[in-house]
């Protein structure tokens, strides 16, 4: 299989494409159409090559396969791609959304419809990029070089305070991110190396530093976990630095929160899995406490915030934070159900609420408002919709019997096994999302239909199906039979378990640790 | 000693391009004043082939390393590397002069001439290994530099600027020079390698430390960083356009070269002294330049503020005080120049039927109006903020290297916030371009600057893909200082 390079191929596909657009002549109806079409086949090709590394993934293995590896800058920065069972399905996830993404513009984006779609599939490359990279430079390269189509998508084809929140999701994300790189120079400074298959077995230190009068326990590994706690909790949201994602989801187009919610949310969850945990295990050990605290806060406090929304896409986007919150509990339980769990839920949550948005989108088209009070009774109208529509709210729920479920319950069970209190906070953010979701679904289909703007709207068409099907399928065929996920994910998992074990013990048997 | 008139003429190989520069400026100044009519494009391009011809000259050195006129004089990789950007950098400037000059009416044939006197001092300056060669490359740069801020006479801002430079410019010399007086005082000499030794062997004195502070204020000056940044806004906005451009890139190279010169060729058995300095003047540009921009209206001004921020930045890898920070400051500034010069090709640009205009304001919706150009100017900005895969990441990123190797870590942290801070501004030159509604259309963009800003646009989007070869020049120039 390395003799194809079949990851650098599904990376840069994308951009293949976003060229071929970019030469595309004229700007009449036919050079957009050219567009859609050129932007559709790209995403849906890389998607069925993408397949191919699922296909000759060996599930048995904990390591890195398909790894390519060259010179970049100088000796010490390489070009080095592989993937384990922990990032493959993120890049699946990637290039499955993405079709959709492009599908759903396909009538609503009629402005700058070139511009738009280079910009996703620019965004494409470069998120495949952020989950295949093996070297850290080249992953922070990745990580950041995603804000610039993201903020010109939100910016040019938003809503109306596009503005606003186009900067302070760039802002925000930044800032968050800046450390981190300066905690890449430093692992770089003390490892030698920007090798992350090198630097998943190096130990950093632990010796405390004393520095200008204060004494940091914990040493080296504290700071760099914090620094890139900084950044990914920027990016996943985490309480309280989630106030960016609701203004982004709201201004941007329906294709921008698609991707927003089920892929660069996920980046977060990525880095604390790929770095934060087999990397920094002791510091990782030491401010578990902290991120139950704020996950707890997220599941709980977010899920009140969503019940009171009035716009139905933030009303999504504050559940999205809540279910993030599941995931950073999950993560940092370090019990193989919880990190299970914590993949697990991050990946059904890329399918749900991508498809959640997706079908705000659908009404959104047709009513041009997203207030929650001007809908009601669709299910007069909308029959079809109103099934879909259920399914993801039962998802996003997380009824037994959808992939929501799943998730969330063995984030749970994780939790459980290491501190009660903390599964027992997050259970309540599993009935008010039953709350919210549930009310929100009442309001929106159910009731009469009164409205006369809603007299006449028309239910989904062949392509919002084509858009919506795959979804519903993959959402019930996860929550009943999700071994697929789970075989792919348990080889890497466990060698992940294994070496922060060994790591925190020998942190405890050295007495760096107070004993617990 | 070579008695031959061709070794003669050998030994002195090294300096034939600032020769070059001084007799071709006098050549050009008797052309002029004799063909009498505005020729600009043959004036402009005559300069340009000029310095083109230096720069072969330079490139044919091979690698000629020593020194001339009793150790005054000093050719070796650091200075060659950065001499040719230098002369890039003048060169590219005057490329993208000559049509605005000529449109605007301001061409005069002396502009070329006080350009390549200029740039000779500026080839002085880098090569300077003497107090007082450094101080001769010093003015004849600067004297030339005053003339043409003031070059628009016609104009009030453009000879007050040209007023408020020479005025502020004179006082810097004037604390240069003292800290020279004081220097040659305390040690007994003027060539760098004596005054390294003298200071070596009698450690720093309060006589040595105070003239290093009199001479780095002066030095400082040059790059404007804070604090004797206050002239950088009101030159940039008030000067012709074109002469802001040249302002903007090759003084700055040449400047940044000769401090890093002066402080590892003179001083670099007190690089603690220095540090303290450099890291306070380096955080004071940052982060002034980062909020100081934030309210400006006038591209230009905004540019002022931003080239501060920057200075800031190469600071913080000359800060730094090892190979590696020498290193990452010439790859900062070669970066920094190109970025600037791409950046200044849009500005020359915005022009209407009516004129020039240079509110930030005049770019609404350029990018419906002038997709190419709104693209480049967006990914140049990026890069100036420092968002990667744009060359300016990387530029920023070996300063930071450099940094936390040197465990500088507050100073790196600032750093980063104040980029942080600064990619607000860019940020709205990017939203201007691409979120408001269209103004007026710009007359097409002129050749030239179209030219530069491709150029200069793929150099910023193409450098992730094969950074090596800047890489490698930049560890050669670097190692020679440190031999």
């Amino acid at each position: 299989m390395n003799s194809w390079s079949i990851l650098s191929v599904v990376t840069f596909l994308p951009l293949l494409g976003a060229l071929i657009i970019f030469v595309i002549p004229g700007n009449d109806a036919v050079a957009k159409n050219n567009a859609r079409m050129a932007a559709l086949f790209t995403t849906i090709f890389t998607f069925f090559v993408s397949l191919l590394i699922w296909f000759h993934f060996d599930n048995s293995q904990a390591g890195f396969q398909f790894v390519e590896k060259y010179n970049w800058m100088g000796e010490n920065f390489s070009y080095h791609m592989g993937v384990d069972g922990i990032s493959m399905l993120f890049v699946i996830l990637t290039t499955f959304v993405m079709p959709l993404a492009i599908l759903a513009s396909w009538d609503s984006v009629q402005e700058r419809v070139k511009e738009y779609m280079i910009a996703f599939l620019v965004l494409e490359s470069l998120m495949i990029g952020v989950f295949c990279s093996l070297d850290l430079l080249m992953f922070y390269v990745f990580f950041e070089a995603g804000l610039i189509p993201m903020f010109l998508i939100i910016g040019v084809w938003g809503g109306k305070r596009r503005v606003y929140a186009s900067f302070k999701f760039f802002l925000y994300t930044l800032a968050g991110s800046v450390l981190m790189l300066l905690a890449i120079m430093a692992m770089y400074m003390d490892a030698g190396t920007t090798d992350i298959t090198k630097l998943l077995t190096y130990k950093f230190s632990i010796e405390p530093i004393h520095f200008w009068g204060m004494t940091i326990s914990g040493g080296l590994q504290t700071i760099l976990w914090w620094a890139f706690f900084a950044s990914f909790a920027v990016k996943m949201p985490m309480w309280p630095v989630h106030t960016w994602l609701p203004d982004a989801h709201v201004e941007a187009p329906t294709a921008g929160s698609v991707i927003l919610a089920a892929i660069l949310l996920k980046m977060g969850g990525y880095g604390f899995l790929r770095f934060s945990i087999p990397m920094f295990p002791v510091a990782s050990d030491t401010f578990a406490i902290v991120v139950f605290v704020l996950s707890c806060i997220a599941i709980v406090y977010t899920s009140l915030v969503a019940l009171v929304q009035e716009d139905i896409k933030k009303l999504i986007a504050y559940s999205s934070i809540a279910h993030m919150g599941f995931v950073t509990m999950g993560i940092f339980t370090a019990t193989a159900q919880g990190i299970q769990g914590g993949i697990f839920q991050m990946l059904s949550h890329g399918i749900v609420s991508a498809a959640l948005f997706l079908c705000i989108g659908v009404v959104y088209d047709r009513m041009h408002t997203r207030q929650i009070s001007a809908y009601g009774g669709l299910v007069n109208r909308m029959p079809l919709y109103a099934v879909f529509f259920m399914v993801f709210t039962m998802a996003n729920v997380g009824l037994p019997g959808t992939s929501g479920f799943v998730g969330e319950f063995l984030a749970l069970i994780g939790a459980y096994k290491v501190n009660t209190w903390v599964a027992f906070t997050a259970t309540f953010g599993v009935i008010l999302s039953a709350a919210y979701a549930l009310w929100l679904y009442r309001r929106v289909i159910f009731g009469k239909l009164e409205k006369a703007s809603l007299k006449n709207i028309a239910d989904l068409n062949m392509r919002e199906l084509a858009i919506l099907t795959p979804l519903v399928l993959l959402t019930i065929l996860f929550g009943i039979w999700p071994a697929p996920i789970i075989d792919v994910t348990t080889a890497s998992v466990e060698q992940l378990l294994h070496n922060y074990k060994n790591a925190v013990q020998a942190a405890h048997d050295a007495g760096l640790l107070a004993s617990r | 000693m070579p008695t031959s008139t061709a070794a003669i003429i050998g030994s002195y190989n090294a300096i034939f391009p600032e020769v070059i520069l001084v007799v071709g400026a006098l050549l050009l100044l008797m052309i002029g004043s004799f063909i009498k009519q505005k020729n600009a494009m043959f004036m402009a391009f005559a300069t340009i082939a000029i310095i083109i011809f230096a720069g072969v000259l330079l490139h044919l050195q091979g690698n000629l390393t020593g020194t001339l006129f009793t150790g005054s004089f000093i050719i070796d990789p650091f200075a060659r590397l950065m001499k040719i950007i230098t002369l890039a950098s003048a060169a590219i400037a005057v490329f993208m002069a000559y049509d605005y000059m000529s449109k605007a009416n301001l061409w005069k044939y002396e502009f070329a001439v006080l350009i390549l006197l200029a740039t000779a001092g500026m080839m002085l300056m880098i090569s300077a290994n003497d107090l007082i060669a450094l101080y001769l490359g010093i003015e004849l740069q600067s004297l030339a530099l005053y003339v043409i801020a003031a070059f628009n006479r016609n104009s009030e801002r453009s000879s007050e600027a040209g007023l408020k430079y020479f005025v502020l410019g004179a006082l810097s010399s004037g604390m240069l020079l003292y800290g020279m007086s004081l220097i040659y005082g305390f040690t007994g000499s003027t060539g760098f390698e004596q005054i390294a030794s003298s200071i070596q062997t009698s450690g720093a004195t309060l006589g040595v430390i105070f003239g290093l502070v009199f001479m780095l204020v002066g030095l400082v000056f040059k790059i404007s960083a804070v604090p004797f940044h206050m002239w950088t806004p009101d030159v940039y906005e008030g000067s012709p356009t074109p002469v802001t451009t040249f302002f903007a890139a090759a003084p700055k190279i040449a400047a940044m070269a000769m401090i890093v010169r002066v402080l590892y060729g003179a001083f670099p058995t007190i690089t603690p002294q220095w540090q303290q300095i450099i890291v306070f003047v380096s955080i004071a540009s940052m982060l002034l330049g980062a909020f100081a921009a934030i309210g400006q209206t006038n591209i230009k001004r905004l540019m002022a503020y931003s080239s501060i921020g920057h200075m800031g930045f190469a600071l913080v890898g000359l800060a730094s005080g090892s190979e590696m920070g020498v290193r990452a400051v010439i790859i900062y500034m070669v970066i920094y120049a190109i970025m600037t010069l791409g950046t200044f090709a849009c500005i020359l640009a915005m022009r209407r039927e009516e004129g020039s205009v240079e509110n930030i304001s005049d770019l609404a919706g350029l990018a419906k109006n002038d997709l190419t150009m709104a693209f480049l100017l967006a990914m140049l900005m990026f890069s100036l903020a420092g968002i990667p895969p744009l060359a300016g990441f990387f530029g920023k990123f070996y300063v930071l290297l450099a940094a936390i190797d040197a465990k500088l870590v507050p100073l790196a942290i600032i750093g980063v916030l104040a980029s942080v801070v600064g990619a607000f501004y860019y940020l709205r030159i990017v939203k201007v371009m691409f979120f408001d509604e269209p103004a007026e259309d710009f007359v097409p963009m002129h050749g030239s600057l179209r030219l530069v800003l491709i150029g200069s646009g793929l150099f910023v989007l193409g450098y992730v893909v094969y950074p090596t070869p800047l890489l490698t020049a930049a560890s050669v120039a670097a190692q020679s200082l440190f031999k």
